[in-house]
């Protein structure tokens, strides 16, 4: 696979978390490391288990096909493998999966002298979907509260779940998160707009305006801007803030709530101030 | 203090209110459905349980000597018992309903057959609602039927009853401010802001419109309700009562994803549906005809309304009340002619 000429002198041996240096080499333009290749076995042996599952259920029809969690009788204990058996050990491939693709992101990090802000980043999602499948399953004392892998029956479990609380968007930490998710949208359609304004020429022959325009740009409609590396700053953090109070709000419905959210509210309703 | 000393006390205070609202692991969880679709229900093992099981039935009496309508004047509805079995429900009746008040709470003493006090008026409807309930409404209340304990509980009125809101108290329709009937939160309905009185349109009559908003047929829909969609909200208003009133959560009954789809209710939505039009019979045949026996503090402050029921009234925050104790078989005159 052919390279960049000045990519070479990026590739930089050293630095790995684990391994020395049995794994620390390229396969065209990937890196590999210890977590490349622990990566690639949890991600081919789990990809595996879910064609399994779906060998020997009932369909091959991609929407429907569905692998449930086991019952809620087995608690927090192993169950038969055609029985919820086989969504736990594709929960422990898909977690070993995305933990090992985060920590080669931050051996490569390493390599190049960056911060560990992409591994971090990724680390949020992975919060949430560790909170989803592991965390609140154990807070709630069985593996059946996990979500089932398949495209139809994982959203009628977010319907289900959210209806078990009588109206989702009581919860509080429901209301941060969807806030987040639209303003990180919100926030990157600006910015994409404001760079490729400038970068692309209001009529042919003028010249490519910089972040002077996009500063006055944003001072001239609000009143202030940001800056080029601190809108990267809020982007950022409006991201993960969207992960973060997403896993918060589906962690506190069941272990610390088990109400309808609606009904969580009355601390506002009964505040010294007016009751 | 500084402001933002000022500022992190405030969100510390804020934080601090809010967690404590909360509750806390270890939770229990009863699976309705196939795994993984978290179909379930989720309770705090620590929450003050709803009441279990009936007062003991008093000793059984004999059905033998001379009937109470025989023995004594004005018995209407209760006159075949015999008078040992009469005197042993009049005994029991005051235990459920007016433990503290007695016999007098509904009789005149020197005259027990006068029909000058009104709740004796009322008794009477009771019972007769109480013998219908237990014929006619099997597929709700099953073999356990209900008694006046049902939902007295030892008190003359029974906590959970409700009145019309009607509609003057929210201004004119046809100007602004307009409520119509909600964006309050309102007990009754969970604490959502959903409109606070959805019984007056669903509980009184078995002509109510149907509590069903999802059309039978895709595209035009001919049968939807008057309001259109935004009919969603009272449904939904009603629901968030029905789920207070026993204590689950909408997947009690609904697979969510379709709500309206019989084949992926559980069982539990066909006796919840006969509940409805249980309610619907006893409120239009039973509660508010009373309205001109009442005295007028227990009327409804608005419209002047008979108190009426709705599924609190009985289940008070159980799935089946008093914990689907058995209610009527110590008691068979309170079954009805079938």
């Amino acid at each position: 696979m052919s390279m960049l000429s000045y990519e070479k002198k990026y590739r930089i041996r050293g630095g790995t978390f684990i391994g020395g240096d049995l794994f620390d080499f390229w396969v065209g333009p990937f890196y590999v490391g210890f977590f490349g290749v622990t990566t690639l076995f949890f991600t081919l042996l789990g990809t595996g288990l879910v064609f399994y599952g779906a060998a020997i259920g009932p369909t091959w029809n991609v929407w429907q096909i569905n692998i449930a969690p086991p019952d809620l009788s087995y608690g927090l204990s192993f169950a038969p493998l055609k029985e919820g058996g086989l969504w736990q050990l594709i929960t422990i491939c898909a977690t070993g999966a995305f933990v090992s693709w985060a920590l080669r992101q931050a051996e490569i990090s390493r390599k190049l002298g960056m911060g560990y802000h992409i591994p971090i980043a990724f680390g949020v999602a992975i919060f949430a979907y560790v909170t989803l499948v592991v965390i609140r399953p154990v807070l709630m004392g069985a593996w059946g509260h996990g979500f089932p892998y398949g495209i139809m029956s994982h959203l009628d479990w977010v319907s289900n779940t959210g209806y078990q609380y009588l109206h989702f968007h009581y919860n509080p930490a429901h209301m941060l998160a969807v806030t987040f998710f639209f303003t990180t949208v919100f926030a990157l359609a600006l910015h994409g707009g404001a760079i490729l304004s400038a970068t692309n020429p209001h009529k042919k022959g003028d010249t490519v305006k910089t972040n002077y325009h996009e500063n006055s740009f944003f001072r001239d409609s609000i009143g202030y801007s940001i800056g080029s590396l601190g809108i990267h700053r809020l982007g950022l953090f409006l991201a993960l803030n969207a992960g973060f109070w997403s896993a918060v709000c589906i962690v506190i419905s069941g272990p610390f709530w088990t109400r309808g959210w609606p009904e969580w509210w009355n601390w506002w309703l009964s505040l010294p101030i007016w009751s | 203090m500084s402001s933002a000393n000022r500022t992190i006390s405030c969100l510390f205070a804020l934080t601090l209110l809010t967690v404590s609202a909360c509750e806390r692991p270890p939770v229990e969880s009863t699976q309705l459905g196939y795994r993984g679709m978290n179909m379930a229900e989720i309770d705090n093992p620590r929450a003050p349980a709803p009441e279990t099981g009936y007062p003991p039935a008093l000793p059984p009496a004999p059905a033998v000597g001379p009937t109470a309508g025989e023995v004594y004047r004005n018995v209407q509805v209760l006159g075949d018992l015999s008078v040992a079995e009469f005197t042993r429900l009049m005994t029991a009746m005051t235990a459920w309903v007016s433990p503290e008040e007695g016999c007098n709470y509904c009789h005149v003493p020197t005259d027990l057959a006068s029909d000058d006090v009104y709740t004796k008026v009322v008794s009477r409807r009771m019972i007769e609602m109480t013998q219908h309930i237990n014929s006619e409404w099997r597929s709700h209340v099953g073999d356990n039927g209900v008694n006046c304990y049902s939902c007295h509980r030892g008190d003359t009125v029974p906590e959970y009853i409700w009145y019309s809101e009607g509609d003057s108290q929210y201004g004119n329709r046809n100007f602004a401010g307009w409520r119509d009937g909600q964006n309050l939160p309102a007990e009754r309905v969970g604490l959502t802001t959903l409109p606070s009185d959805p019984f007056t349109r669903y509980l009184t009559s078995p002509d109510n419109e149907s509590v069903r908003i999802t059309p039978l047929q895709a595209g035009v829909a001919p049968d939807m309700p008057p309001g259109g969609i935004k009919t969603a909200e009272w449904t939904h208003a009603l629901m968030m009562n029905w789920s207070q009133s026993l204590g689950v959560n909408c997947t009690y009954c609904h697979y969510t994803a379709d709500f309206q789809d019989w084949n992926l209710s559980t069982p539990m939505r066909v006796t919840a549906h006969h509940g409805l039009n249980m309610v619907r019979s006893i409120n239009a045949e039973y509660l508010e005809p009373l309205r001109g026996e009442y005295p007028p503090e227990r009327l409804g402050p608005v419209l002047g309304d008979a108190p009426k029921a709705d599924c609190a009234t009985c289940h008070q925050g159980d799935e089946k009340p008093l914990g689907g104790a058995d209610a009527v078989s110590a008691y068979p005159s309170l079954v009805g002619d079938e």
